[in-house]
């Protein structure tokens, strides 16, 4: 029987957060890629929560920006609100968040892709991967149809296996009802690939016109909106933003959980997956947190053409009546009618310790991976990950050095390292507490410190390239400027000082000395500083941040030259950890089965000593010297 | 973690006798030392290669009288700028001028650092590089083995307790962070204050008890061995100078194990007499007999007690037969009576060295202690610095740990952002860990999600 065959440079299996990063990237690259989806109209679906960014997620998705990525202009296009959190604490931790649009979120990004050239979009179920000689030459979809490529992107998100519980439902599909693909984890198996089974969850949709909002406090987004990407013009989204709502839980919802836990598959045993910690059901939340008498719960808006309302903060695998009884039990939800139940979804994914730090699998060449199917959760930490495979697997058929970020300048770097070197049992997600350097990786420098990879990548223009270093050069000499400035206890000062609630001089001091006052900062020192150049606002922002925390962030600056002297010294990719004498076994067994690329990340396997750490630095430098003098 | 920071040790032998030498090497050595160095010229203005007449002056006290010799990049061993201070000896000197000068911020030396960053240097050929892996990984297993023994008690309790109230408070400030509209912490770093004075305290005084010896038992695990009445506890108090093991000519009074910490020139030595070895019906004898057994298998060096005045008999054979691959000094004991043993006797059961001694008056004392010293300082019981160090490198930690708690206390009274506070509470954590050897981060994301309601 004939079959369709087609040659292709790049397959991505599934348009998810991470596949369409994946996807975008390789045919911007100039490479022939096509983009399997089960379904044409899941592209970049959100499934769950309706909203990019959020505390270290804002900072992922600025870093996608600033090498080049999608998420950050598309959700620019499509948020209707937009909030920075933590405004009033250290600029590490600023994080923006929006409410997107989902189904408008959904369509700029189809839209973008089918826009892109070089890119095929396909809706197919993709069964086996096709792997000859330890390198993937294809792959086959339900129909037969083969398709031949050099490299291929694995971004199956929550889809292998999958089935959807509450109460004593079960339903065999993905997210929100969709196929699920129930034959590609059979074919990796084979290929010698070790799966995790994991599991999440998703809190009911709640018609709109059924909740009384005067019950609840609104929420309302950020006066003046700042955008993800730093492509996009401020003056764009300044919009008109709609609210989100604060309501709580409260005894008589925790009484009604109670009586019903035995009617929960997660407490029943039926659940196998393991499900993440931080994105507790509302059940694991009363039995866990029993001191608690309330739980915060935001009421926010999937779309701007629909009245659905998520309900965040009670996600649920309830019975349906369950379900029912305990969102009424919520001011303001007296009379909800449910348009989508909550549920609880598992799904097949793989231990990410097979791959290297480059998304690519150590066993198969030309295979990467990235999102959910890694074992990680929500569309930022995929996109990132999408974006960093489509980009290796790119450059791997391009014959070019591929790219790894370290944990001392992304958060995307933390995010793969902690994947593909850590134990990782649970469904993986960013915090600013992960990242080792957070002062030093905020969300408003994510182009310093990534515009100029992206450049070199070739996702990001000259013009852009030439716009972050000339900002660079005027931070830096704008900061050379301010610690030169000197300002003498004259009255003018004295008087101003006093006008903004700041005690006067005894003697001259530098304009560093008084931006570091806490009540004072460098935008508002200009009336006393006469020779003030006009900068643009992205370089006073950098100025005021490096003059302030100057003393904290030379302190960081210092542990990563520390951090970069062992990371800078590579393991060989053939290296023979049985030969190595004077390993320990545990750190043996631990290095054979990882196989970092680099001594630092060797250093952060569980099981791997400093001794053990010493031990392989002074073999290195021998099996470098004798390589160089043919020494056998 | 492999750093090339700035490190220090004294680097001659820990007697009492002679010139002592503390090395500092690493790319601050030279401004570190000048600190505490007293002298007509600054260190720092002095040329390579030339030596320098002074005094070591800390804490407005002058400690000693030095002569110290400034290395300048790249000809010194391990290439890095590297200063010897030449001090009057004796162990409390070299102690107090190490103490100096970590405390100016340079990091005790692990073992076999010098040689390391040597080597890493390029300054060590090939031929050399086996030899220092051997050190390394040998130290690596005796350091393993040393933190396990060495960390019981109170003090690792202490520092535990500490750990988990500041992983508590930095749980708290995360988590808060992550999850900005369910918990708000705006004000939080008065409410810290205290907690972190308190645990301040705390450390100071470790700190200042550190300074008498007592913080921690430490020392090469030495057990003393035999059969009851060879002569143990006599050893055991000839050693310790001090009547502590009870007596006495009936066979069979020690029934238990016990321990003495003494300082042998300068090195520190955890005796453990245990209770005589023989073929037992006695319940308790038994117990103790056990306890011997098990003793010695954990034992650093063992002391074996024979009694020269006594024929062997099957007790000594069934001990020999247990350490003849162990590290081993033999005492032919009882030798100021008619011996009945010598030495060719042994060796045809034991290949160890054989020393002929009298527990009574003293004889062969010195000469013990001589081997113990020597064996101590060519590696074969534990590397030189090794003893001296991890109590060291202890104190380092605990002074790292303080200096990032007052950061905080600093940032509080600056009124930083709370975010400011968990970052240096993390270096406290950090610290503190690196004394029970203890990882981090995973402790960090379990403390957030066990004790704090976050999420979606």
């Amino acid at each position: 029987m004939p079959v369709i065959e087609e040659t292709y440079d790049v397959v991505v299996v599934g348009a998810g957060h991470a596949g369409c990063e994946a996807s975008l990237a390789a045919a911007r690259l100039g490479l022939n890629t096509i983009l399997f989806t089960i379904s044409m109209d899941s592209v970049a679906m959100m499934p769950c929560n309706p909203n990019i960014g959020g505390s270290s997620k804002g900072h992922l998705v600025r870093e996608i920006d600033a090498l080049g990525g999608q998420m950050g202009i598309n959700i620019d296009h499509t948020f209707i609100q937009s909030k920075m959190l933590n405004k009033s604490k250290g600029p590490a931790v600023h994080s923006l968040r929006a409410q997107a649009d989902k189904a408008a979120y959904s369509m700029e990004m189809r839209k973008t892709l089918q826009n892109t050239e070089n890119l095929t979009l396909r809706q197919a179920e993709v069964c086996e991967i096709i792997v000859e000689d330890g390198k993937i030459t294809g792959v086959k979809t339900l129909s037969g149809a083969i398709y031949h490529c050099k490299a291929c992107v694995l971004c199956t998100g929550t889809y292998l296996k999958a089935r959807c519980l509450y109460g004593d439902v079960i339903e065999h599909t993905g997210p929100n009802g969709l196929k699920a693909a129930n034959h590609l984890t059979d074919s990796l198996v084979e290929n010698g690939i070790e799966m995790y089974r994991f599991k999440t969850g998703t809190p009911a949709r709640i018609d709109g016109s059924t909740i009384d909002y005067d019950k609840m406090e609104e929420q309302f987004g950020d006066e003046k909106v700042v955008p993800f990407s730093f492509t996009t013009d401020p003056e764009d989204v300044q919009i008109d933003q709609v609210s989100c709502y604060l309501t709580y839980t409260n005894e008589k919802t925790h009484e009604i959980i109670r009586a019903n836990l035995d009617r929960s598959p997660m407490y029943s045993g039926v659940i196998e997956g393991t499900g993440p910690r931080y994105c507790p059901s509302i059940e694991d939340k009363v039995v866990k947190f029993a001191d608690k008498n309330r739980h915060q719960l935001f009421v926010e808006p999937e779309g701007l053409n629909t009245n659905e309302m998520y309900i965040g903060g009670m996600s649920s695998s309830l019975p349906e009546d369950v379900q029912y009884a305990m969102y009424h039990t919520v001011p303001g939800l007296e009379h909800a009618r449910i348009v989508r139940n909550a549920y609880a979804i598992e799904y097949d994914c793989i231990n990410a310790n097979q791959l290297y730090a480059t998304l690519e699998f150590k066993k198969i060449k030309g295979l990467f991976s990235g999102g959910q199917f890694n074992g990680s959760s929500g569309y930022e930490e995929a996109a990132c990950q999408g974006l960093l495979a489509g980009i290796n697997a790119a450059l791997e058929i391009l014959g070019r050095e591929q790219v790894v970020l370290d944990r001392s300048e992304s958060y995307i770097g933390v995010l793969i390292d902690d994947l593909v070197t850590k134990e990782n049992h649970e469904p993986y997600r960013m915090m600013t507490s992960r990242a080792e350097y957070r002062l030093l990786l905020r969300q408003d420098n994510a182009d310093l410190r990534l515009t100029p990879i992206g450049h070199k990548i070739g996702l990001i223009s000259d013009e852009r390239f030439a716009w972050v270093e000339e900002k660079r050069r005027l931070i830096e000499q704008e900061i050379k400027r301010v610690h030169s400035v000197h300002i003498g206890a004259n009255e003018k000062v004295q008087t101003f000082l006093e006008s903004q609630g700041s005690i006067p001089l005894n003697c001259g001091v530098t304009l560093a000395d008084l931006i570091r006052r806490p009540e004072l900062n460098y935008e508002c020192l200009a009336p006393i500083d006469p020779e003030r150049p006009r900068l643009h606002p992205e370089v006073r922002e950098q100025v005021n941040i490096h003059i302030k925390y100057e003393g904290y962030i030379t302190r960081q600056q210092k542990q990563v030259e520390n951090f970069k002297k062992i990371e800078s010294k590579k393991i060989p990719e053939n290296i023979d950890y049985e030969v190595v004498p004077s390993l320990r076994i545990e750190a043996r067994q631990k290095l054979e089965a990882l196989r970092p690329l680099s001594i630092g990340q060797a250093s952060r396997i569980s099981g791997v000593s400093p001794a053990d750490i010493s031990v392989l630095l002074v073999y290195l430098e021998s099996y470098d010297y004798k390589k160089e003098h043919n020494i056998e | 973690m492999y750093k090339t920071d700035t490190i220090c040790a004294i680097a001659s032998a820990m007697t009492n006798a002679g010139i002592g030498i503390i090395r500092v090497s690493g790319s601050d050595a030279i401004e570190k030392v000048d600190r505490i160095y007293k002298g007509k010229h600054k260190l720092t203005e002095v040329e390579s290669h030339t030596v320098q007449y002074g005094h070591i002056v800390y804490d407005d006290k002058v400690i000693d009288e030095v002569m110290v010799l400034v290395l300048k990049s790249p000809r010194t061993y391990t290439t890095e700028d590297t200063v010897e201070i030449d001090c009057h000896g004796g162990t409390l000197v070299m102690q107090e001028i190490l103490k100096a000068v970590i405390a100016q911020g340079v990091r005790p030396a692990e073992p076999g650092e010098f040689t390391k960053r040597a080597f890493l240097n390029g300054r060590i050929d090939l031929s050399q590089a086996e030899s220092v892996m051997d050190v390394i990984s040998s130290n690596s297993n005796l350091a393993l083995h040393n933190s396990i023994n060495q960390l019981q008690g109170i003090f690792s309790d202490q520092i535990k307790d500490m750990r988990s109230k500041i992983i508590y408070e930095i749980a708290y400030i995360e988590s808060a962070l992550d999850d900005p509209e369910h918990i708000d912490i705006t004000g939080y770093g008065e409410e810290l204050l205290p907690k972190i004075q308190e645990i301040i305290d705390q450390i100071s005084h470790l700190l200042a008890t550190a300074d008498n010896g007592s913080m921690l038992k430490e020392g090469i695990k030495t057990t003393i061995i035999g059969k009851p009445n060879a002569g143990k506890s006599s050893l055991l108090n000839l050693l310790a100078r001090k009547d502590r093991a009870i007596v006495t000519d009936i066979a069979g009074t020690t029934r238990d194990t016990l321990e003495e910490q003494i300082s042998l020139n300068g090195i520190s030595l955890r005796i453990i007499d245990t209770a005589g070895i023989r073929h037992t019906e006695d319940v308790v004898e038994k117990i103790g007999v056990k306890k011997a057994y098990d003793t010695m298998e954990n034992a650093d060096l063992i002391l074996y007690v024979v009694d020269a005045s006594r024929p062997l008999d099957e007790n000594d054979i069934a001990i020999m037969e247990k350490i003849k691959d162990l590290k081993v000094i033999v005492l032919l004991n009882k030798t100021d009576l008619d011996p009945v043993v010598d030495a060719d006797e042994i060796h045809k059961y034991l290949s160890q060295d054989i020393l002929p001694f009298s527990a009574k008056n003293g004889q062969g004392l010195d000469y013990l202690e001589k081997m113990i010293t020597d064996m101590f300082f060519t590696g074969q019981i534990m590397d030189s610095n090794e003893v001296f160090l991890t109590n060291a490198r202890h104190i380092a930690a605990l002074s790292d740990a303080n200096e990032s708690l007052k950061h905080v206390v600093e940032s509080i009274s600056m009124d930083m952002p709370e975010d400011f506070l968990s970052i240096d509470l993390m270096d406290a954590y950090e610290s503190l860990g690196i004394i029970i050897g203890e990882s981090v981060e995973e402790d960090l994301v379990n403390e957030i999600f066990a004790k704090f309601c976050t999420g979606k």
